[in-house]
C-alpha cells in the first residue's frame, strides 16, 4: 500500500513530522517497507526550449536539437518526435534521470553516430497522460521558467507500507489515518461528504440471482448520463502520480482515487454497451469473456459474474471486461459498488490465476457499509469533472451483514500482555478505532466496526489494545535456568554424534536440497518410485530425493570441474520413500574421490579404495558405540554400487536391515553423468536402522577385566576357494573358544604362484590368552588344532603346511 | 718392582699417543691377555716371598686399575665419536612436509543449530522434530490458516499432489501441532529443521532452515516471550547488551503477533550486533492463538503461551559474516572449508558456543 503524508492529511490533523510518522506506522504494525523520494528523482526534469533543429546526418526521421536548459551551454539532444521544432518549450531529461513510465535510467549515448545528451520527453513517458505522439508542448507561460524543474516541489515522499492480510481497512488512506489517530498521532478528521441529491430513477435493471454460493450479497449502482470523459484535472493526476499510479482518464482515475482513499473498489461500465440489464449470477461451465487485461478467460461453473442478457461482462470483485469498458467517448456510465464474498473472489482468482487490485481488496474483506459512501463520492466527482446527470442509487441485496458483538473480559488483557492499562484507556483506544463500547461489570460489550473483518473474538481485542498502547510497554520477564527434561533424545544424540564422527574422518559437511533432478535421482532410487513435486522451482528440481547421492554427486562433479581432485564430502539428512508425512529416513551419505597421498614426497600415492571407505564407516559405527565383533558384512548392495567392490554392513548377523552400504559407485553411472575422477567411493549409514541403546554411558562401561597371563600369537595360513570370505574364517576361529581367543587379524591374502587356480591363501594371526593361567604348550596345541579343524570344517579351507 | 714401574711408564706413554680402536685393543691384550704383561705379573704373585708379596700385589692392582681405566676411557671416547659421526650422517631436513592429513568440517547451519540447541537447553527447552513432508492440515489449517485465507499467499508452497493435501512444510510450525497432539501441556520445545518455499532468487532459497519455539503453560505471557528472546539473542551473538524492538505484525497462528528487530551498525564493512541505530528483522513470534490450542485439544482458558520462528540460515549469516544465502547449499569445496567448523568445536554451555 503506497501512501504520502500529504494524502494522509486529507484525513488526519497532526502536528508531527514525516519522520515521526514513519516510526509510528511501524509501531502500530503498519510496517514501512520503503520510503522513496519522488521529488529528488523528478527534480531532474527541466523545462527547456528548443533553440535549433537539424536533420540527423544518418537518419531521416531523427533530428538533432540544440536545447536551452537554462545553462550557459546548449545541450545537443537527438529526438525522433515530429513536433520537435525551433522555439518549442518542452521537458528535458538529463542523463541520470529515470523515465517514470519505463523506469529506465538515461545515459549519454550515441544515436546513429551522434551523441545525445539526454532526452526530450512525451507526456506519456512522464506518466502525465497517454499522449505518446510527440514530445510535450508547454505554453508560452513557461518561457520564464526555462531551466526550472518541471515538477512542483511540494510532493511528499512515497511511503510503501506492507499491510498484513488481516487489515483490509488499511488498504485505504482513511483506515491508516484512523489507526494513527487512535495511537495518539493526531485527530481523525470528520468527513462532511456531500450526497447525491437526485430525483432521476436508476433505469438499468440490476438483479442478483438467488442461488447457492452466490458470491455477491449486495450490488449498489447509479447511472450517470451525458458525461464527457476527459483527462483528469491536475490535482487528481498529481494525487495518483504521488502514489505511483498512472492517470488514465477522469472516470477511471476517480474510481481509483476513491478506492485508494477509502478502500472502496468501484467499477464503471459504459451503460450503452450493457444489453437490457445487469444480472449477477454464477457462471456456467465454458463461458468465456475478454477481460480488461485483454486476455480471454474460460470460466468454470459457479464463478460469480456480472453479466447482461448477452453474456459475461466481468468477474465480480476481480476484473471487468472489454465489452462494457469505459472509453474517452463514453457518454453514459453505470457505476457499480458491491460486496463480494472474500472466499468466492479468492477461489475464482486462484482458479484463473488472476491477480488484480480489486481482488486483493475483496478477498481480504471490504466494508459492506461503504457501498453508498463510495457511490456518493465517486458520482459527485464524475459530475464535477465530466458533467452529466446522476440517478438515484439503486441497491440490490440478497443477504444481510451481521453486526459483530464481542463480550470482552478486561482481565484477559493483562493475562496475555503481562502489563496493565485502565479500562478507561481501553475504551478510549477502542472507540478511536471505531468500536462502540458499553461497560458491563467486568466486561466490555463491544460492537465491531464493519471495516474490521479480522476481529471476531476476545484475543483480537487484546491484540488491538497491545498494538495501540505500544509493544514497548511489555516488560521483560527473564527466563529461569531450569531443565526438567533432557534436551536431546537418544536418536537426536546419535544424529549429532554421527555427524561429527564422519566429519572427523576428513569429510566436509554439505547441506543440499531435499529435492533433486529426476535424471540424477533415477540412478540412485533403487526400488523407489519418483516422488514428484507438482509445482517445482524448475524441471531439474522436480522430485524429492530417494537418495542423497544424486545431489552429492552433482556437487562433487562441480567441484571436480573447479580443479579439485581429492575430495570427501558428506551430508546427513532426509531421503524420501513416499509422499506421505513420515515416509522418510535419515541417512548419512558420504563420497570420496581421487587419491590418497597425491604428490607426496614420502608416501606412495594410490587411489581411494573400498577399504578406505569401509574404515570410515566401521570406525564411525564403532565410535558411536556399536560392537565391532558382531558386525557382519556381505556384498549384496543396491545397483548403484560396483557389484564386486561394495559391501553391506549389519550390526550383527541377526539384523534384517543393513546399517550401512559402502563401495565404489557403479562405473556405468559415472559414465552416464560424465563425472571425471580417478575414483569415486561412497557410503550410506541408515540412522533408522541403527539400534538405539537404552543404556547410559555409565551403564555401558562393564567391569574392567584384563589378563596379565602370558599371551601367545599363532599364525595360520589357509588355502581356500576364492569365493569364501575372510569373515567366514574369522568367525570360524572366534567360535572355537571365545574365552581364550582375544584377537584375530587377517594379515595376508595371496593368489597366484604355488596356489591352485580358484583358490587363495589367507594368513591369520590369532592371539591366545587365558584369564586364569599361563597356557602351556599342550593347551596351545589343543587350541591350534581346534582352530584348524573349525576353519577346515566350516569353510572348506586347508591349512598350508 | 722396577718391572712394574717400567711397564706402567711405558704403556702410559704409549696410551697417550693418538691411537685407533684396534691399536688400543692390541695394547689391551698385550697387557691383560692370557699371557699379557700384567696378567703374567699376577701369576708371579704366588712365587714372591711373603714379606714382599703384599706390597707387590697392591702395587700391581693399582697399576692394573690405572691402565685399565685409561684404556676403557679411550675406547669409550672412540665409540662415542663413531656414533656421533654416524648420527651426523643420518641428519634429515625436518622442514619437509609431514605425512598428509585431511580435515573435515561441520556446515555452518549444523553448527548454528547446535549453538541454538545449547542455548535453549539451558532454559529448559527440549528438541522436537517433524517430517519434511506435511499434510495441509498440520501446515495450515490447524495453524488457523484455513484454505481460503489470504495468509496462505505469504507462503509459496511446494505441493506433492494435485489436491494440495501433501506438501513440503513451509515452516517448522507444524511441529507445534504434532507435539501438542502427542503430549499434554506444559510444552517447552524448540524444533529446528528444513523448510521449503517455492521462491528462488538472490536472497531466497527454495529450501532453508527454521527453528520453532513453543512454550505453553499456565500464565505464560508476552513478558516471558520478550525475556526468552532477549536471552537467546544475547547468548547467540555472544554480546552483553542487545537492542531489541518488538513490532506488531500478523501471523494467523499467533495473536498478538510481533516481528522482532535487533539493532546493528556497520563497522569496517562488518555487521556489529547490539549497537547502532539500524534495525534488522530476525524473527516472528506471538502468543499462540486460542484457535490453534483448541485444534490440538488444549484448553485456552487454562493454558496459554508463546511461539516463535527464527531463520537459522540468516542467524548464521549474521553471526559469521556470510553474505550469500545461496552459497549455503551450493556445496563449493572452498566455501565449506572456509565457513565450516572443526568437528571438535562442539558448542557447549561450559566452554562457550564458539572459540
Amino acid at each position: 500500500m503506497k501512501i504520502t503524508f500529504d494524502w494522509l492529511q486529507d484525513h488526519l490533523k497532526t502536528n508531527f513530522k514525516e519522520k515521526n510518522l514513519l516510526e509510528q506506522l511501524t509501531n502500530i504494525g503498519l510496517e514501512v517497507e520503503s520510503v522513496e523520494s519522488l521529488f529528488a528523482e523528478n527534480e531532474l526534469f527541466k523545462i527547456a526550449k528548443i533553440v535549433k533543429t537539424e536533420k540527423h546526418p544518418n537518419a531521416d526521421r531523427l533530428k538533432v536539437c540544440d536545447v536551452n536548459v537554462g545553462e550557459r551551454e546548449l545541450k545537443k539532444v537527438v529526438c525522433g518526435a515530429s513536433n520537435a521544432k525551433e522555439g518549442l518549450i518542452t521537458i528535458y531529461a538529463p542523463p541520470g534521470a529515470t523515465i517514470p513510465k519505463t523506469k529506465t535510467k538515461l545515459v549519454t549515448a550515441k544515436i546513429r553516430g551522434v551523441t545525445s545528451h539526454g532526452m526530450l520527453c512525451s507526456e506519456s513517458e512522464l506518466n502525465l497522460s497517454d499522449e505518446g505522439d510527440g514530445i510535450t508542448e508547454l505554453s508560452s507561460k513557461y518561457e520564464k521558467k526555462i531551466g526550472k524543474s518541471f515538477f512542483s516541489k511540494s510532493k511528499s515522499n512515497l511511503i510503501d507500507l506492507s499491510i498484513t492480510p488481516n487489515r483490509p481497512d488499511c488498504l485505504g488512506i482513511r483506515g491508516i489515518a484512523r489507526d494513527l489517530a487512535a495511537s495518539g498521532f493526531g485527530k481523525l478528521l470528520e468527513l462532511k461528504e456531500k450526497k447525491i441529491q437526485s430525483k432521476i430513477k436508476q433505469t438499468l435493471k440490476v438483479k442478483i440471482n438467488k442461488e447457492k454460493n452466490q458470491g455477491c450479497s449486495t450490488f449498489g449502482s447509479c447511472l450517470i448520463t451525458n458525461v464527457k470523459n476527459t483527462e483528469s484535472p491536475k490535482w487528481l493526476k498529481n494525487k495518483l502520480i504521488s502514489v505511483g499510479q498512472k492517470p488514465i482518464s477522469a472516470i477511471v482515475d476517480i474510481t481509483n482515487y476513491v478506492m485508494l482513499d477509502i478502500n472502496r473498489p468501484l467499477h464503471a461500465y459504459d451503460a450503452d454497451k450493457i444489453e437490457k440489464g445487469i444480472i449477477v449470477r454464477n457462471s456456467n461451465s465454458g463461458e468465456e469473456f475478454i477481460a480488461l487485461d485483454n486476455k480471454n478467460y474460460k470460466l468454470e461453473k459457479g464463478m460469480c459474474v456480472i453479466s447482461d442478457y448477452k453474456g459475461v461482462l466481468g468477474l465480480g470483485g476481480i476484473i471487468g471486461g472489454t465489452r462494457s469498458g469505459t472509453e474517452l467517448n463514453t457518454k453514459n456510465i453505470l457505476l457499480e459498488s458491491a460486496y463480494f464474498e472474500p472466499s468466492s473472489v479468492r477461489n475464482t482468482a486462484k482458479k484463473l490465476n488472476l491477480d488484480t487490485d480489486a481482488k486483493f481488496r475483496f478477498e481480504r474483506g471490504i466494508d459492506p457499509l461503504s457501498i453508498e459512501d463510495g457511490l456518493h463520492k465517486a458520482a459527485l466527482l464524475i459530475k464535477e469533472i465530466c458533467g452529466g446527470e446522476i440517478s438515484k442509487i439503486d441497491i440490490q441485496k440478497v443477504g444481510t451483514h451481521k453486526i459483530k458483538v464481542i463480550k470482552f473480559d478486561t482481565n484477559l488483557f493483562e493475562s496475555i500482555s503481562g502489563y496493565k492499562i485502565s479500562v478507561s484507556e481501553m475504551i478510549k483506544i477502542l472507540e478511536n478505532l471505531g468500536f462502540k463500547c458499553k461497560k458491563e461489570k467486568k466486561y466490555l460489550k463491544l460492537t465491531v466496526p464493519t471495516w474490521r473483518p479480522d476481529i471476531s473474538q476476545e484475543i483480537d481485542i487484546v491484540e488491538e489494545l497491545v498494538r495501540i498502547s505500544g509493544y514497548d510497554k511489555i516488560k521483560i520477564t527473564n527466563p529461569i535456568k531450569e531443565r526438567n527434561k533432557s534436551t536431546l533424545n537418544k536418536s537426536q544424540k546419535l544424529f549429532h554424534f554421527l555427524q561429527r564422527a564422519v566429519a572427523s574422518k576428513g569429510y566436509l559437511e554439505a547441506i543440499t536440497w531435499s529435492f533433486t533432478d529426476a535424471n540424477y535421482n533415477m540412478h540412485f532410487q533403487g526400488e523407489n518410485k519418483n516422488i514428484e513435486i507438482i509445482n517445482p522451482i524448475s524441471s531439474d528440481l522436480g522430485v524429492l530425493r530417494n537418495s542423497i547421492f544424486s545431489n552429492l554427486i552433482m556437487h562433487m562433479s562441480k567441484n571436480l570441474d573447479r580443479g579439485f581432485k581429492d575430495l570427501s564430502i558428506f551430508e546427513i539428512g532426509p531421503v524420501f520413500t513416499g509422499k506421505n508425512p513420515g515416509e522418510q529416513n535419515t541417512v548419512v551419505c558420504g563420497l570420496s574421490s581421487g587419491k590418497k597421498s597425491r604428490l607426496s614426497w614420502i608416501e606412495k600415492e594410490r587411489e581411494v579404495d573400498v577399504f578406505d571407505i569401509k574404515r570410515d564407516v566401521v570406525q564411525t559405527l564403532v565410535e558411536a558405540g556399536y560392537n565391532y565383533d558382531e558386525f557382519f558384512v556381505d556384498n549384496d548392495t543396491p545397483n548403484y554400487y560396483h557389484p564386486g567392490k561394495s559391501g553391506r554392513l549389519f550390526l550383527n548377523k541377526n539384523e534384517s536391515q543393513a546399517a550401512a552400504f559402502f563401495g565404489e559407485i557403479h562405473p556405468n553411472i559415472l559414465k552416464k553423468i560424465d563425472i571425471k575422477t580417478e575414483s569415486l567411493l561412497g557410503f550410506e549409514i541408515f540412522l533408522d536402522n541403527l539400534k538405539i541403546s537404552n543404556k547410559n554411558l555409565k551403564n555401558q562401561k562393564i567391569k574392567f577385566n584384563v589378563s596379565d597371563f602370558q599371551k601367545s600369537e599363532r599364525d595360520f595360513a589357509f588355502t581356500v576357494n576364492k569365493d569364501v570370505k575372510a569373515q567366514d574364517l574369522v568367525n570360524a576361529i572366534s567360535s572355537t573358544n571365545k574365552n581364550l581367543i582375544s584377537n584375530i587379524k587377517v594379515f595376508d591374502v595371496y593368489e597366484g604362484q604355488n596356489i591352485p587356480e580358484n583358490q587363495k591363501s589367507i594368513a591369520i594371526s590369532v592371539t591366545i590368552q587365558s584369564n586364569e593361567k599361563t597356557l602351556n604348550e599342550n593347551d596351545l596345541e589343543n587350541i591350534n588344532n581346534l582352530i584348524i579343524k573349525a576353519v577346515e570344517n566350516k569353510t572348506g579351507a586347508k591349512i598350508r603346511s | 718392582m722396577s718391572d712394574l714401574k717400567k711397564i706402567k711408564d711405558e704403556f702410559l706413554l704409549k696410551l697417550n699417543e693418538n691411537l685407533n680402536f684396534n691399536e688400543i685393543n692390541e695394547i689391551k691384550s698385550k697387557l691383560f691377555g692370557k699371557n699379557g704383561l700384567i696378567s703374567s705379573q699376577f701369576k708371579k704373585i704366588s712365587s714372591i716371598n711373603e714379606e714382599e708379596r703384599k706390597k707387590f700385589a697392591s702395587d700391581l692392582n693399582i697399576i692394573k686399575d690405572e691402565l685399565l681405566e685409561l684404556i676403557d676411557t679411550k675406547i669409550n671416547r672412540i665409540k662415542n665419536s663413531e656414533i656421533n659421526e654416524k648420527l651426523e650422517k643420518e641428519k634429515i631436513d625436518v622442514t619437509l612436509p609431514e605425512r598428509s592429513f585431511v580435515r573435515g568440517k561441520i556446515h555452518p547451519v549444523s553448527q548454528t543449530i547446535d549453538e541454538i540447541s545449547s542455548i535453549f537447553s539451558e532454559i529448559g527447552f527440549s528438541v522436537e522434530e517433524g517430517p519434511d513432508v506435511e499434510n495441509e492440515y498440520n501446515n495450515f489449517t490447524a495453524l488457523n490458516t484455513p484454505d481460503n485465507h489470504p495468509a496462505r499467499d505469504m507462503h509459496d508452497t511446494f505441493y506433492l499432489d494435485k489436491k494440495k493435501e501433501k506438501l513440503l512444510r513451509t515452516h517448522t510450525s507444524p511441529v507445534q501441532i504434532r507435539t501438542m497432539l502427542k503430549d499434554k501441556p506444559p510444552f517447552k520445545i524448540i524444533a529446528p529443521g528444513r523448510t521449503y518455499r517455492s521462491d528462488s532468487d538472490q536472497t531466497h532459497s527454495p529450501m532453508f532452515h527454521q527453528v520453532e519455539g513453543l512454550h505453553i503453560d499456565k500464565n505464560i505471557n508476552m513478558g516471558h516471550l520478550k525475556g526468552c528472546l532477549n536471552y537467546f539473542i544475547k547468548e547467540f551473538f555472544e554480546v552483553n547488551k542487545i537492542k531489541m524492538r518488538f513490532r506488531p505484525s500478523h501471523f494467523p497462528f499467533t495473536e498478538p503477533s510481533a516481528e522482532v528487530d535487533i539493532g546493528y551498525e556497520m563497522k569496517d564493512g562488518k555487521i556489529v550486533i547490539g549497537e547502532g541505530n539500524q534495525w534488522l528483522e530476525i524473527l516472528g513470534c506471538g502468543m499462540v492463538h486460542p484457535n490453534v490450542l483448541k485444534n490440538v485439544k488444549v484448553d485456552p482458558s487454562k493454558f496459554q503461551g508463546y511461539a516463535f520462528g527464527i531463520g537459522i540460515d540468516r542467524l548464521a549469516m549474521l553471526k559469521y559474516g556470510i553474505h550469500d544465502l545461496r552459497a549455503f547449499f551450493d556445496c563449493d569445496f572452498r566455501w565449506l572449508n572456509h565457513f565450516g567448523f572443526d568437528p571438535l568445536d562442539v558448542p557447549t554451555n561450559y566452554r562457550g558456543l564458539s572459540r
